[in-house]
């Protein structure tokens, strides 16, 4: 039972990491610049077929393809901010969300209209069958994507904690006015989070791709669990995005194998409320 | 150094200054003094680049700067420290000043200023870890200042600094705006604390609603009815 139990918790970690990825990218964008992207998880829809596209037309592996995938998803995410998003800083909360709803539409309507709607997978990838030990056994695509997914969070930290640009990011998120008398040009702040919470996202799509149908709504399984994870750690805060992603994972494969998997949802909102009333500022967050 | 003339500044469209003009010399202390609502720190915004032009123009050596972005400007030698400080307060006090010199990309620079900065402001040493929040209003105001060197600016803009600090701690925050000047700064000091500001500064603009109202050296306005009667309450 133990053994099970083991088994279920470390599966729950596994997703979870990867859940967190999607979060981070999520949480960077707010934390900057209070916009909530509700068009997140079409970045990863994005990642996905990226993917997909690479395996179908040219026979390459998703990790083979995954620093491409990153780069261009980096490049969308920029380029929304500069082409959209630069317009709505300033504009009211609702015109704001209207716009990342919008764009979250737009983006699943272009790839229906282009990719149609069919479910796609990719097949044969470069790692394949499963890791044993003591008597547990995972699946080697999942314990990839989820080291794939603290490593790239992981580099998202370090970056922010130890590099100039990170601290300038930092500085900009904290405080716009203050950064500019610093010389630091907001603009090019602003669309650096769009590039890297594109990326992220888009590099979590990349993962899932050989484990995950890849369908153009595909996002919308993912981008409440990352409004959660955001939520939960604290708005803004990659570090409580990453404990809550691994804590929402565990709770939600843990609470599926106990109770009904349907209702996996039902246990990870029910602990979101949970954590905001007892709470509010999320886990790490700062009052 | 600095030329700002007829500067007029909306908040929306109330205009909050209607047209002052002044300028700094290279190596002066100009001192910028009025009420509570005057529109001292919206000409500083203004001059840093926070704030918008309606009308009038900038120059900075003979440049028009008055098109520049705040960020833009710093390169140039402008640096304000803002009212209220703004420090980031959950990053540490050395990463506040690494801020301040973003702009620049010599490291063995950047190192002696960051020295240099510990020499002006000796209670650094020692807390550089710590996060700025933390410290008092006191010490937030010297890192404060310290930060807006760090860019190595010609042209400090200071915005209250002697605001909520400790009495026994605002002579020495106006002994160090004077060695900064000493040391080759030009100062555009804006302060309610009128007596000290004048002390200080070789000259001083008043301004009252958003208009200059008086010029000159600031001994003698110092000694002018205007300012003993309007501020100093003489
Ligand atoms: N952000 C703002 N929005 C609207 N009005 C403002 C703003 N900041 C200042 N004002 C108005 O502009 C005028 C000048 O303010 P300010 O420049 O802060 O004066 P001072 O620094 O001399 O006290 C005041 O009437 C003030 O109410
Ligand atoms: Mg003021």
């Amino acid at each position: 039972m133990t053994q099970i139990l083991l088994q279920t918790v470390l599966s729950g970690v596994l997703i979870g990491l990867v859940y967190a990825l999607v979060a981070v990218g999520l949480t960077l964008i707010f934390g900057v610049m209070d916009i909530v992207n509700f068009a997140h998880g079409e970045f990863l829809m994005l990642g996905m077929y990226a993917s997909f596209w690479g395996w179908a037309l040219w026979k390459l592996d998703p990790l083979f393809t995954l620093p491409f995938t990153a780069l261009g998803l980096f490049a969308v995410g920029a380029l929304l901010y500069r082409l959209v998003i630069r317009r709505i800083i300033d504009a009211p909360m609702l015109s704001q969300v209207f716009t990342t709803f919008g764009l979250m539409i737009l983006f699943r309507g272009l790839a229906q209209y282009l990719w149609s709607p069919d479910f796609r997978s990719v097949e044969h990838t470069v790692v394949d069958g499963k890791v044993a030990f003591g008597g547990l056994s995972f699946g080697l695509p999942q314990v990839t994507a989820a080291a794939g997914a603290v490593v790239t969070t992981g580099a998202v930290w370090w970056f922010l904690r130890f590099t100039r640009l990170g601290a300038a990011l930092e500085a900009t998120a904290a405080d716009r006015e203050a950064a500019a008398l610093m010389g630091i040009d907001g603009q090019k702040m602003f669309a650096l989070a769009w590039g890297i919470g594109a990326a992220c996202a888009g590099v979590a799509g990349a993962l899932l791709s050989s484990t995950y149908p890849i369908f153009p709504d595909v996002g919308a399984s993912f981008i409440l669990v990352a409004f959660v994870l955001v939520a939960l750690g604290g708005f803004g805060s990659v570090t409580g995005a990453f404990w809550a992603g691994i804590l929402v994972g565990v709770v939600e494969v843990v609470g599926g194998f106990l109770w009904d998997p349907a209702y996996k949802m039902v246990l990870v909102l029910s602990l979101y409320l949970l954590v905001v009333w007892l709470r509010p500022q999320g886990l790490l967050g700062k009052a | 150094m600095l030329r700002a003339r007829s500067l007029r500044v909306c908040y929306g469209r109330v205009p909050a200054v209607h047209d002052v003009s002044l300028s700094v010399d290279a190596g002066q202390i100009v001192a910028v003094v009025g009420a509570n609502g005057a529109g001292k720190s919206t000409v500083l915004r203004a001059l840093a680049g926070l704030n918008r032009l309606d009308a009038g123009a900038i120059e900075l050596d003979g440049r028009r700067v008055d098109g520049l972005r705040a960020d833009q400007r710093v390169p140039l030698g402008i640096s304000l420290v803002p009212e209220g400080r703004h420090l980031f307060p959950r990053l540490s006090v050395q990463r506040n000043l690494e801020l301040g010199a973003f702009t620049r990309h010599d490291r063995a620079e950047v190192a002696a200023s960051l020295e240099r900065v510990v020499e002006i402001f000796p209670f650094l040493k020692d807390r550089r870890q710590q996060a700025a929040g933390t410290l008092s209003g006191g010490e937030q105001q010297m890192v404060a200042i310290a930060r807006g060197l760090m860019s190595r600016p010609r042209l400090l803009l200071l915005d209250e600094p002697s605001w909520g600090i400790a009495p026994m701690l605002v002579a020495r925050i106006f002994e160090t705006i004077a060695a900064i000047n000493r040391s080759g700064v030009a100062i555009l000091l804006v302060e309610q604390n009128v007596k000290r500001a004048l002390s200080v500064a070789h000259r001083a603009t008043v301004i009252q609603t958003g208009r200059v109202v008086a010029e000159g050296a600031a001994g003698e306005l110092l000694r002018s009815d205007l300012v003993r009667q309007a501020y100093l309450g003489l």
